[in-house]
């Protein structure tokens, strides 16, 4: 009777540990963030108050004679997510489309390992390929002055938003009931008015979100960036931005964060810098997550 | 007496931490020759911390017992804790002032110079461009964005792609003095927006290598034979002299400077021993190998 209680009083504290380890796991995750978040904001507020918001907001980057527009970096990084979205959404969504509605299947098992192995891929590899192949390759082709542009950039970044883009956008396609396709095919359409008609659509939601999230990878990316973009803080204007180099707030950040005297301006400027970063990322994950939930809605709404 | 127990035992606990420190440090023996005061204090120009952090390195394998602080901070920052006596040598790239001079004299230092290295900088393009020699102000106004394109040069007509180190090298920043703004203190010219920002030496070699439309600059001792050296004329007027070992150490190549390293009139003598180390081949070898020039 004894014993039977304390093996039970054991189990009890044994399971108790176990639920607390996992309840900290769960609860550090958050509290990393809100570290982060606060350190970022506690080392970029200064800036505030050591530099005028106008001159924050204006054109010219060269910090170390106290020319601190952030402006170009924005942009800069901006033009590279919109130029990597336009490379990446449209081959990754056609991707996914073929892995998972047209390949047969040995193709499908080949594909879809190598496509999430390309994810694996170190971004210093791919900004290696950018200089020796890519850069010289655009700038051949294009005529343009230098290799080192935008554009080059958006290529790559594309390539490292693709693998999270398919391997999202596979799984929404997959998770479209068989009945939609069959039904389709039932009334007479053909198998390509069925993809673009029926299945693309019923997943909507899903690859909306795989879209989103490969955004978000582009926008912080680093290392690629830093390589091949050349890092000339020109503001963009146009469209021709695309074809011009450009700075990345990523890549000021990196190169410029190893030398700074800490608690300076320039310092604090690029804390700043790094809470900018993070809002745009926070911006894009939540608009991701909020089409993610509006998904479950729609499968429970099928299941009901 | 629970309490003093604690006590004892975190008391114990501290005793094994410091003899831990002690011991991973290889703390006695290092510790009691400090006390020996072989201790060097070598403070000064960002452009030489590297080369300083090397040679102290190199130095301190050699011999165990000596300790060499490095830090930077500025020439002008070195000289005055010179001046002020905290530390035994200042690293410095420029020569110092009389201003500095007067006021270690009234402070009773006497600096001695000694002339640790070169540094120059080569102009580069890429082989296929027929320029061969520039004037400094005609480098000058290609990066501060007033020349654009290589024919108004008497190049080719393309485009002139202007290709730099990162702001946070110490190359950039003497190249903005020495050749944007020629020298002059008084001028504020920066390098045009669109000069390309490389993190490394050896992009900026690879993209010129390439890119005929090119020009970029670096550490003569980091150049390759894939790239053209220019030759380069103080003034118009003035010979155009190509960088070698022989003109840098002969002061004709316009883009060039000494580093210095100055010392206390009456150095203590360890202090005076790695001086001359650093002047022997093997520390002349650590200068080749930063991509400085080494002393002749």
């Amino acid at each position: 009777m004894k014993n039977t209680n304390m093996n039970k009083n054991t189990l009890k504290i044994g399971e108790q540990l176990v639920t607390r380890s996992i309840q900290f796991s769960g609860y550090s995750s958050i509290l990393f963030v809100l570290m982060i978040l606060f350190f970022l904001l506690y080392e970029g507020i200064p800036t505030i108050f050591e530099i005028p918001l106008k001159e924050i907001f204006s054109t010219r980057w060269y910090p170390i004679e106290n020319y601190y527009g952030i402006l170009p970096l924005i942009l800069g990084s901006l033009v590279v997510t919109l130029g990597a979205s336009l490379v990446a959404v449209p081959f990754g969504i056609l991707t996914a489309v073929y892995i998972a509605e047209i390949a047969p299947k040995w193709v499908k098992e080949i594909m879809k390992p190598l496509v999430e192995l390309l994810a694996g891929l170190p971004s210093v590899v791919l900004g290696f390929l950018g200089i020796l192949i890519v850069s010289p390759f655009l700038r051949d082709k294009l005529h343009l002055p230098t290799g080192l542009t935008a554009l080059t950039g958006s290529i790559l970044l594309g390539g490292i938003a693709i693998p999270t883009i398919v391997s999202i956008a596979e799984d929404a396609l997959n998770n479209v009931p068989n009945s939609y396709r069959l039904g389709a095919l039932a009334l007479g359409l053909t198998r390509w008015q069925t993809i673009w008609g029926v299945t693309v659509p019923a997943a909507k939601s899903g690859i909306l979100m795989a879209v989103m999230l490969g955004v978000g990878r582009t926008i912080g990316e680093t290392m690629t960036v830093m390589m091949v973009t050349g890092n000339a803080p020109l503001l963009p204007g146009s469209l021709n931005a695309l074809f011009m180099p450009i700075r990345t707030m990523t890549a000021t950040i990196a190169s410029e964060m190893g030398e700074v005297a800490s608690g300076s301006p320039h310092y604090h400027i690029l804390f700043f810098i790094a809470v900018v970063l993070f809002l745009f990322t926070l911006l894009v994950n939540l608009i991701a997550s909020n089409i993610g939930s509006k998904r479950i809605k729609r499968v429970e709404k099928m299941l009901s | 007496m629970g309490k003093i127990l604690i006590n004892k035992a975190t008391f114990l606990l501290l005793i094994c931490l410091l003899t831990a420190c002690h011991a991973g440090r290889n703390g006695r023996q290092t510790e009691d020759l400090v006390d020996k005061n072989l201790y060097i204090e070598n403070k000064g120009s960002d452009t030489m911390v590297n080369l300083a952090l090397y040679w102290a390195e190199k130095y301190q394998s050699i011999h165990p017992e000596i300790r060499i602080s490095i830090t930077g901070g500025g020439s002008g920052t070195g000289i005055s804790s010179l001046i002020n006596n905290t530390v035994d040598l200042a690293n410095a790239s420029r020569e110092i002032t009389d201003q500095e001079l007067k006021e270690a004299n009234k402070n009773g230092v006497q600096p001695v110079e000694t002339i640790v290295a070169r540094d120059a900088i080569a102009i580069i393009v890429n082989p296929e461009n027929p320029i061969e020699q520039l004037t400094l102000k005609q480098v000058s106004d290609i990066y501060s964005g007033k020349i654009n394109n290589w024919s108004e040069l008497g190049g080719d007509n393309r485009p002139i792609v202007r290709l730099s180190r990162e702001t946070n090298s110490g190359t950039h920043v003497y190249f903005l003095e020495k050749v944007v703004r020629l020298g002059n203190k008084n001028d504020h010219t920066i390098f045009s927006a669109s000069t390309l920002l490389l993190p490394s030496s050896e992009g900026i070699i690879a993209e010129v290598q390439d890119n005929p439309n090119a020009i970029g600059y670096d550490g003569l001792g980091y150049i390759t034979p894939e790239v053209k050296v220019l030759s380069i004329a103080e003034k118009e007027g003035k010979e155009y002299v190509y960088p070698t070992l022989n003109s840098v150490n002969q002061n004709q190549y316009a883009i060039s400077r000494n580093l210095f390293i100055y010392s206390t009139g009456t150095p203590k003598p360890h202090v005076q021993e790695y001086l001359n180390w650093l002047l022997s081949p093997d520390g002349q070898e650590i200068v080749k190998s930063l991509g400085f020039i080494p002393i002749q």
